[in-house]
């Protein structure tokens, strides 16, 4: 089952110059074809400027296609009458967890979703404390937000998210702004959500956090570049070097010392296995 | 040093006080206020005075925090004291010295007046002390509700005062650091002289300003995915429900205002 599917899309940003006509058309994106099932973690690479947020806001009806089509669940984004049941399905979480909090106590933010939805207070109630005790911020309900850490804001971020029972959850460089700790935090979280079976884009520029995810979508200049396992985008180091992008630090070592000459295999994505994989070569 | 600055200070607790309607609690401190225009001579302003004690010790809130929420308007009170001493002038000479002359009538006034703006400010923060800021919107929005007839956008009044709420800690904070940042980078901060202090004002709040108008732009777009549309259809994580207790108070209140009253025509 497909969750989101684009056809073709372009997207230009209009700069308007002082008289409000369209003076210059930034192409931000161009003839994306992308198609997510249901249950993915896919994660989005690309530089600052490839058009990877760009690409997140057309998932829930932020920004409209300038051509071409998105669909969620085979519904047009740009039908104005789907909208709400479009942003219920494919939640969104940004990068500063501080501006997207509305509300003075994390259990009233939480709740601000579904509030908007007209869900009665009962349910509320309910619905609300199941999404904090998932994310365990739960013990901080009654809290003021901004004397939490980081990813304690980012998880109550997610929780408000959660709380509308998404299929889909859209995160756009979630753990750009957080300590090392909070980084960890949010990870777990965003893993134990797939488990659960809600769909995962992560939007991110960290290269370990990008191997975590099934599958690995590469974008440059607002096109899609590469797609595949994480394994198979991070054998092809001088690819991604050559658009800007790093690999994980064991891929980029075991790629140096298969230039240098030794055994190692193109696809290693993480440091137990380097560890096997380089011993067993030294044996 | 920003930080020390608390908006709209609030003591949660559980006390009959805390338990009241916040919006009978916003009518009770309108009554409140009321009540102590009306009276009109020492014995009304008591009965009044003795009331708000009361309110406070039924709270739970210390008496010291009466002291804290006199402290910014320390000044309005010497003011206050000094202009009805010095101006009023009766017949009986109180004091007299070099070109000052105090009038028992001007002394009696004076005191009365500081002994109004003292209560009036104490019952006043009682309303702040003992409601959570987002039940006072709340009861502010259920208030104003009939003005939505007039097209008073009093649901988007709310949901501003409930931001502003949430950001000021945000921006308070963010303002100390830009002070830092600018002083790293040479600022004169501590100018003195009026136009100098204001000139010095404007590298902090420009870069504050731009900020400010980021994160809103970001804040838009997450309540935008959030399905915010609007005050229409919403419903409420907590509700705001009246009890037996806020009717009691309330006969309370019109008790003592009557009490006033009789005291201001029988003497």
């Amino acid at each position: 089952m497909k969750i989101i599917r684009t056809e073709n899309l372009d997207f230009d940003y209009e700069m308007l110059d002082d008289k409000g006509q369209v003076a210059e058309i930034n192409p931000a994106l161009r003839r994306v074809n992308l198609t997510v099932e249901k249950g993915e973690f896919l994660a989005i690479l690309g530089h600052n400027g490839s058009g990877k947020s760009t690409l997140a806001k057309h998932f829930n009806g932020i920004l409209l296609p300038t051509r071409g089509k998105v669909f969620v669940n085979d519904i047009d984004v740009s039908d104005d009458s789907k909208i709400y049941e479009i942003r219920q399905t494919v939640g969104m979480v940004f990068q500063n967890p501080d501006n997207q909090i509305v509300a003075a106590i994390v259990e009233e933010d939480v709740a601000f979703a579904l509030e908007n939805l007209g869900v009665p207070p009962a349910e509320i109630r309910e619905r609300i404390d199941e999404a904090m005790r998932l994310v365990d911020i739960y013990k901080y309900h009654k809290h003021a937000p901004h004397r939490l850490s980081g990813g304690q804001k980012q998880r109550v971020a997610i929780a408000g998210v959660i709380a509308m029972r998404p299929q889909c959850i859209v995160l756009d460089e979630p753990t750009a702004m957080l300590d090392p700790k909070g980084r960890k935090e949010v990870m777990k979280t965003i893993k134990m959500l797939n488990e659960k079976g809600i769909t995962i884009i992560l939007i991110t520029h960290y290269m370990e956090e990008a191997a975590q995810a099934r599958r690995v979508v590469v974008m440059d200049k607002g096109e899609i570049i590469m797609d595949g396992t994480p394994r198979k985008i991070f054998a092809e180091v001088e690819k991604l070097k050559a658009v800007g992008l790093d690999v994980p630090q064991v891929t980029e070592l075991s790629f140096e010392l298969r230039k240098a000459g030794l055994h190692l295999p193109a696809d290693i994505l993480n440091e137990e296995e380097f560890a096997r994989e380089l011993s067993s070569v030294l044996q | 040093m920003l930080k020390d600055i608390t908006i709209g200070q609030y003591f949660p607790g559980d006390s009959v006080i805390h338990r009241l309607d916040a919006r009978f609690k916003i009518i009770f401190s309108i009554l409140a206020a009321a009540m102590l225009f009306t009276a009109q001579n020492f014995v009304g302003l008591g009965i009044a005075a003795v009331f708000i004690v009361m309110c406070y010790a039924a709270s739970g809130i210390q008496f010291r925090m009466i002291l804290k929420s006199l402290k910014p308007i320390i000044p309005l009170i010497i003011f206050t004291g000094i202009l009805n001493l010095f101006f009023i002038k009766g017949e009986e000479i109180l004091a007299h010295w070099w070109i000052f002359k105090i009038h028992t009538e001007g002394a009696k006034i004076a005191a009365f007046m500081i002994v109004r703006i003292i209560t009036l400010i104490t019952g006043m923060s009682l309303l702040t002390y003992t409601t959570s800021p987002i039940m006072l919107t709340d009861a502010i929005e259920a208030l104003l509700a009939p003005l939505k007839k007039l097209r008073f956008p009093v649901h988007e009044l709310a949901m501003m005062m409930m931001i502003a709420l949430r950001f000021i800690p945000l921006l308070i904070e963010e303002t100390d650091k830009i002070m830092m940042a600018q002083k790293a980078r040479g600022a004169n901060l501590d100018a003195k002289g009026l136009i100098k202090k204001a000139k010095a004002l404007i590298p902090i709040l420009i870069p504050l300003f731009i900020s400010a108008f980021k994160r809103a732009n970001e804040l838009a777009m997450a309540m935008e995915c959030r399905c915010y549309k609007g005050g229409e259809g919403r419903t409420r994580l907590k509700k705001l429900n009246s009890s037996v207790l806020d009717f009691i108070a309330l006969g309370l209140i019109l008790c003592v205002f009557a009490l006033i009253i009789v005291n201001n025509i029988a003497f």
